[in-house]
């Protein structure tokens, strides 16, 4: 062995009176410690060198925010923005309705699969990737190419934010799936059930307040993420937004601005409530 | 009734759980597995109906195979052998009503088992059992709000629903406390009796075994190591069993040993420094 101390430590058990004492270390040894942290350290520094932010941009960009806030001060909440407003934010809402029914659907089974000791070593690799690939593209990604598949439009929106479901819902889900109690499913599988009858009576009881619970918390996702992919067309009150800062309208902007925190915030206190409710 | 032949069971980590065990249950008798922690008792039990797959020999009910059917006609033959377990197997979310008519899955399409589509019949001696084993009238109760012995009732209840040819139970009052193992076994054989239905139980405790089976096996490391009645079970059946034929005295005797020549050893390393 390497490791200086084993000699010393082999000495000192004669008579059995260890004397020093180190904390197990996770790293192989001390070197392979700080030359991890020294590598973190180092891509740091060369994430900042590669960006090279300028403080003469930096301080210009200061003047140009400050001349946008004041033009768009005050909100405009004439009864025509409030109306479009209304009309956009409407749309955003429902899209995020329909997308979270649709999409907790398609992830259930999704989630079954991805879940280790439900399912065959083959399906579990097929609904992990089904998973990853849905975690790996941003909603607003996946609305890019949408809008290119259908045109633009909330039905790209809806679309999008249905295959941006399974990465958050089945993840989680098929998470929970995994930290069953498999004697209950035992139980069901002992008096001769059928897989689908072990699904539905040893492990669809255990995970339910959880798949309610996650139901509430991607609605609330669906709702922040469908304000936002009417920035490429997809429909929502994304779209008012974009045409506001196209017709130089910052102060309409800043009350659609206004709506959608509004919106969003009083979503997640509403999931929040509710998730407490059901767990 | 119940043949098992020289069954085997390997686990892929190598260990050797069952290494060829033959036994019968027949007619309507209680025969009781005995033995230490690790001898292999409950993978002998989960072999019968293959919630452990054997690795090989065979176990026959009713002229049937068990070990050799397709993934359809095992779920059949499972229908025939209730499963009393240790940790109960209940479904804990579920009402006990729910928990008991499962014992029906078998019998019921998917569509019907969603739905909660119970035969009438069914329902009706659902109601029965739970009479019968002392939990009525707790139907619309959740499984968690059970205590253990109730628990431990409506498992029975579960496994008896299932009209089977043979009930399988493992350590049915390992969770239980005296009291109530012995209430739960003396409910659980009176039952067995009463519906005519033969038992193969395993159990540590050997007063248990004794006083409500009609036959007792000993198993020791994967092996049958005794094969008889209660009233043959003496004391050198016992140290087969449970200290590999040494008596208790020999076996302390043997320990001392061990401990006192460790020590002597390393009294002699310390010298040699």
């Amino acid at each position: 062995m390497s490791n200086p101390g084993s000699e010393e430590r082999e000495r000192m058990s004669v008579g059995n009176s260890l004397t020093s004492w180190e904390r197990p270390t996770v790293f192989y040894n001390k070197q392979i410690k700080y030359l991890l942290y020294s590598a973190i350290g180092l891509f740091i520094l060369w994430s900042a060198w590669e960006l090279r932010p300028s403080p003469s941009r930096l301080i210009g960009g200061m003047e140009a925010f400050f001349s946008l806030l004041t033009t768009m001060f005050p909100p405009d909440f004439s009864p025509d923005a409030r109306g479009r407003i209304w009309t956009g934010m409407l749309e955003s809402i429902a899209m995020s309705i329909v997308a979270t029914a649709i999409g907790v659907l398609i992830s259930i089974p999704i989630a079954v699969m991805a879940a280790e000791n439900l399912v065959p070593k083959p399906v579990y690799y097929v609904g992990r990737s089904i998973v990853s690939v849905s975690r790996a593209l941003h909603e607003l990604v996946l609305a890019i190419i949408t809008v290119v598949a259908v045109g633009l439009g909330p039905l790209a929106g809806v679309i999008a934010l249905i295959i941006a479901t399974p990465g958050f819902f089945a993840k989680l889900l098929s998470e929970e799936l995994e930290d069953i109690d498999g004697g209950q499913a035992d139980g069901i599988r002992a008096v001769g059930g059928s897989s689908i009858q072990v699904l539905l009576y040893g492990v669809a009881p255990q995970v339910i307040p959880r798949l309610i619970g996650l139901t509430i918390y991607r609605w609330d996702i669906n709702i922040r993420a469908s304000t936002i992919v009417g920035i490429v067309g997809a429909g929502g009150i994304g779209v008012t937004l974009l045409n506001s800062f196209d017709r130089y309208e910052y102060d309409f902007s800043l009350a659609i601005i206004l709506v959608i925190i509004a919106v969003v915030m009083f979503g997640e206190i509403m999931s929040a409530v509710a998730r407490r409710r059901v767990q | 009734m119940l043949k098992i032949t020289d069954l085997k069971k390997v686990y892929s980590t190598g260990d050797e759980a069952l290494s060829g065990v033959s036994m019968e249950v027949e007619g309507n008798e209680v025969v009781s597995i005995i033995g230490p922690s690790g001898a292999g008792k409950s993978t002998l039990i989960e072999c019968v109906n293959q919630l452990t797959e054997s690795t090989s020999g065979s176990v026959v009910l009713d002229g049937r195979d068990i070990t050799s059917l397709s993934k359809k006609e095992l779920r059949n033959a499972r229908r025939d052998m209730g499963m009393i377990f240790q940790e109960f197997n209940l479904i804990e979310r579920l009402t006990v009503m729910e928990n008991v008519l499962s014992g029906r899955l078998g019998y019921m399409s998917n569509w019907d088992a969603f739905r909660r589509n119970f035969e009438p019949e069914d329902i009706q001696s659902a109601y029965e059992i739970l009479d019968r084993v002392g939990v009525g009238g707790m139907e619309n109760k959740r499984v968690d709000e059970l205590s253990g012995g109730q628990r431990q009732r409506v498992g029975i209840a579960r496994a008896v629903l299932q009209r089977p040819k043979i009930l399988l139970v493992d350590e049915p009052t390992s969770a239980l406390d005296p009291e109530t193992s012995f209430a739960v076994m003396e409910l659980l054989t009176e039952i067995a009796r009463e519906e005519e239905i033969p038992v193969l139980i395993n159990i540590h405790e050997v007063e248990l075994a004794l006083e409500y089976t009609d036959r007792i096996v000993g198993l020791t490391d994967g092996e049958i190591v005794f094969n008889g009645t209660p009233e043959e079970l003496d004391e050198t059946a016992r140290d087969t069993i449970y200290r590999s034929g040494q008596s208790r005295a020999e076996k302390d005797a043997a320990s001392d040993y061990k401990e006192t020549s460790s020590k002597i050893e390393n009294i002699d390393k310390e010298i040699s420094f």
